[in-house]
């Protein structure tokens, strides 16, 4: 029995039918199915913890701040960081990604500077950049990524120059899978006087992340991708980095003291979670990691490595169907993009939807991406560790349906 | 898996009527549907007439079935006919013609070829 059959149970969700029929969810990295463990955890706290954190001075009040920033430690643990001060809760990766770029990169960069992306980022990783360069008159540079998908490091050296402060960079790419050589890059980049952040939405939830052996400044996670609610997500950033920042947000719990005139800032982490934080999320991310440490990560390593190569495998039986990222399966996880030729993506997600098959079709917010690969969008099939062969089994079935549904020769009218 | 998309879609979609473009349009508009980045352009030619009217349609895209066959059906509608008769087809119309169950999550599908052709139809009226 493999992982993905053993866990199933696990996963409420997944007893469901679409129109019938068994559910296949294969859009894990849009976001991931929550296991009971995760699920108990939020019931609990709603129905015996629920209260306010850090001021209430009330046995609900104290189990809830315990639970809260218990799971501020587990994160810690399971990210490899050093100290919890360097744990700050976000909304997603989207939000840390933002903080980064409001709290330290805002007054730390001037005109001139230059930021180092990918042409492989998602959008959260882009916009606040575009956004950031065009307020600072900032110039953003771009690694390539090559025919087989990987970046091209070989550009590097000369694109990391004197005025790159900061290298952004997604850890695995949430289109082609490719895994990025991170502590490669952060090891030339820091040499080069940069810093580094790395979103690491795509790889949190598969691999145990080790900030401090990578030795990245920043690293921006999604609780929901792993098992947890929505609403939730962490920054790292390293101690001596956030120590001397000043808040983004105004608010409560950011604060030491509080006059007409003036401020003093709280301590780190709290610095920079105003307002009331996403309580019940931080506590089912505790619980999500928790439930993905239960399993052990050798184990999710091997299953998922194994679905990806019965992926890249099998999907080639299907007539005319392109795959997109790097040949090799060692060098991916979790996510295969593709497409059938004159099928819309959209229309190959629906007509799979159809069977009970959810995959994410369009540009997976990756614009840039898509325009390299010189595509409107693809279709994305994404494992998580209750995907099972199975579930791969039907979607190529399900495509090779799709492939005599719509794929048929198109002719086309010529104009008058 | 044939309920999935009607007939009328699938037959609008493997062989369309108006797929193309026109050597001298009198106006022309493109726009895109920010969701999937799906993109539609629809030209125009008017036939000179007293009372203006569409002598010729055309429309390109990148786009998926729903909305090609939309822009499609769209075109029949509205080719031959006056401006401000073009100018009145809505979104009811345009899904009675598809004979389709469309979702909610497809619906801008079918809306963006109508407001497309919105566009074009005010560009003539700039134009002219």
């Amino acid at each position: 029995m493999t992982l993905g059959e053993r866990v199933r149970a696990d996963f409420p969700i997944l007893e469901r039918t679409i129109g019938g029929r068994r559910l296949v969810y294969l859009d894990s990295a849009a976001t991931a199915q929550k296991p009971r463990a995760v699920l108990d955890a939020l019931r609990a706290y709603y129905e015996r913890s629920n209260a306010n954190v850090h001021r209430s001075i009330h046995t609900l009040g104290e189990e809830a701040t315990e639970l809260f920033e218990a799971a501020r430690d587990r994160v810690r643990a399971f990210i490899g960081a050093r100290h919890r001060e360097e744990i700050i809760f976000t909304k997603g990766t989207t939000e840390a990604i933002n903080l980064v770029a409001h709290t330290w990169a805002r007054p730390a960069l001037a005109e001139e500077d230059e930021i180092l992306l990918t042409e492989m980022e998602h959008h959260s990783n882009l916009v606040p950049w575009l956004l950031l360069a065009r307020e600072r008159k900032l110039r953003l540079r771009y690694v390539p990524v090559t025919e087989g998908g990987h970046l091209d490091l070989g550009a590097l050296d000369r694109l990391l120059t004197r005025r790159t402060r900061l290298v952004a960079l997604t850890h695995v790419s949430n289109v082609l899978g490719t895994v990025n050589p991170v502590a490669e890059i952060v090891e030339r980049a820091q040499a080069a006087g940069a810093r580094v952040l790395i979103d690491g939405a795509q790889a949190a939830p598969h691999l145990p992340v080790d900030v401090a052996a990578l030795g990245v400044d920043f690293y921006a996670f999604s609780g929901h991708k792993l098992g947890a609610p929505t609403g939730i997500g962490v920054l790292y950033g390293r101690r001596e980095i956030l120590e001397p920042l000043e808040p983004a947000f105004g608010g409560s719990e950011i604060i030491k003291e509080v006059w007409l005139d003036r401020v003093t800032w709280n301590d780190l982490p709290w610095r920079f979670e105003p307002g009331t934080p996403p309580i019940a999320g931080a506590i089912g991310l505790g619980a999500a990691i928790a439930y993905l440490e239960g399993l052990g990560w050798d184990a999710i390593r091997v299953h998922e490595a194994e679905l990806t190569r019965e992926a890249l495998a099998r999907l080639p039986e299907v007539e005319d169907l392109q795959l997109y990222g790097p040949e090799d399966p060692e060098a991916r996880l979790g996510v295969v993009s593709f497409n059938l030729p004159g099928i819309h993506p959209h229309d190959l997600a629906a007509a799979l939807d159809s069977e009970g098959i959810a995959v994410r079709a369009g540009h997976h917010c990756a614009q840039p991406l898509m325009r390299r690969l010189g595509v409107v969008g693809t279709a994305r099939a994404s494992f998580y560790l209750y995907t099972t062969p199975d579930d791969i089994a039907a979607l190529v079935a399900g495509l090779r349906r799709a492939h005599e549904l719509l794929g048929v020769g198109r002719l086309r009218s010529s104009a008058r | 898996m044939g309920a999935l998309y009607s007939d009328v879609i699938l037959d609008r979609f493997r062989h369309p009527r108006y797929f193309g473009e026109l050597d001298a349009p009198d106006a022309a508009h493109e726009d895109v549907n920010p969701l999937c980045g799906d993109r539609v352009r629809i030209e125009l030619r008017l036939d000179g007439g007293r009372t203006p009217a569409i002598e010729a349609v055309r429309y390109r895209g990148d786009a998926c079935a729903i909305a090609l066959a939309s822009a499609d059906l769209l075109a029949e509608m509205v080719e031959g006919r006056p401006v401000r008769e073009a100018a009145g087809v809505d979104r009811e119309r345009l899904l009675a013609a598809l004979q389709a169950d469309i979702r909610p999550s497809r619906l801008r599908c079918v809306t963006l070829p109508l407001d497309v052709l919105r566009g074009a139809l005010a560009a003539l009226k700039v134009t002219s």
